[in-house]
């Protein structure tokens, strides 16, 4: 729960720029956050949305690493350079999207970072928003090793085969059949996409593939709901998937 | 949501961007998240040259409606443009 800390404990975190051995072993940026307490925590490899690395996302690493997380978020975009946010998502826009084998690389070296970690108690999650929510489910589906994965209204995981291009050739719910870690997914339901005739698909499938998962829907909400820096905000129902995003972590990875 | 729909183009002209006019080389328009529109999709227009970096970058963020309206107006200034045969 959020706010729900004893005033008495440790609830300090520390957060920084790290680089570490990212796909390909290419050096890329991760944003680091972590408890300052050095007992064993899980980890959790957050994976950016589209508007790219921000300073939501940096936000978001520390609210979970003061929740007992080892947080990174591999900076996807590395790659295309380095400037404002804005300014690196358009170069990403006009190239046409980051690859999802790119992605799928870059997290599967994050796993392995935290796995790595001296203060690691051996689970991982994963948890994306956006086109962030689409690659953490599709990264747990084809990487072994996660223990719980949360996809906040990622739209595309459920698409029409005409919508694919190079960057994104596979629709995540393809994969459903190898999806190996338990999902909580949250989503509203004024959202175009993910809409909600196809967040039934995707559960469906998740059904016909008896996978373990939980989906919440909000009335009220759109797209991005949870982003307190846009006019999407809708604070009931973000703080309500902010309690259910640490319940659903806390049950699977600091048991 | 994110759409990723996007197409661009070279281009040839100048832009000026934070640190004053500088060459464009590309454009690209799409149409998807905002970064700063209170809109949460709009129209995304970027005149860029990489070859200076990321910063070098003029953008706008328009509505549907104010597209369709430069997009007419763009189209009728060259068709004058051209009808004047001043070059």
């Amino acid at each position: 729960m959020w706010n729900s800390y004893s005033t008495g404990g440790p609830v300090g975190v520390t957060a920084e720029i790290t680089t570490f051995a990212g796909g390909g072993d290419d050096e890329i940026h991760g944003y680091v956050a972590s408890p300052v307490a050095e007992t064993l925590r899980p980890g959790i490899v957050l994976v950016h949305h589209m508007p790219g690395w921000d300073e939501f996302y940096f936000e978001v690493a520390e609210r979970l690493a003061r929740h007992g997380y080892e947080v990174i978020c591999p900076d996807l975009y590395c790659r295309f350079g380095h400037g404002l946010p804005d300014d690196v998502y358009a170069k990403v826009r006009t190239e046409g999207g980051v690859h999802d084998d790119s992605v799928v690389a870059d997290s599967a070296a994050a796993l392995e970072w935290l796995q790595a970690r001296p203060t690691h108690n051996g689970k991982v999650g994963i948890l994306g928003t956006c086109s962030g929510g689409r690659h953490a489910l599709l990264v747990a589906s084809v990487v072994s090793g996660f223990d719980a994965v949360i996809d906040l209204w990622g739209g595309g995981v459920v698409a029409a085969k005409e919508d694919a291009t190079p960057a994104r050739p596979v629709a995540p719910v393809e994969y459903t059949a190898q999806l190996s870690a338990p999902l909580l997914g949250l989503f509203g339901n004024d959202d175009q996409s993910p809409s909600p005739e196809q967040v039934n698909a995707h559960e469906v499938a998740l059904k016909a593939a008896g996978k373990k998962y939980e989906f919440h829907r909000y009335d009220g909400a759109g797209h991005g709901f949870v982003y307190y820096h846009t006019p999407a905000y809708r604070p009931p129902q973000a703080m309500d998937a902010w309690d259910k995003i640490f319940r659903f972590f806390s049950d699977r990875l600091q048991s | 949501m994110c759409t990723l729909l996007a197409s661009n183009t070279p281009v040839r002209g100048m832009g000026k961007g934070a640190d004053g006019w500088f060459p464009v080389t590309r454009a690209t328009v799409g149409y998807d998240h905002t970064t700063h529109s209170s809109e949460e999709h709009a129209l995304l227009i970027d005149f860029t040259n990489y070859d200076l970096g990321l910063h070098a970058r003029v953008a706008v963020e328009l509505d549907l409606e104010s597209g369709r309206s430069l997009l007419a107006h763009l189209q009728a200034m060259i068709e004058r443009a051209e009808a004047s045969a001043i070059r």
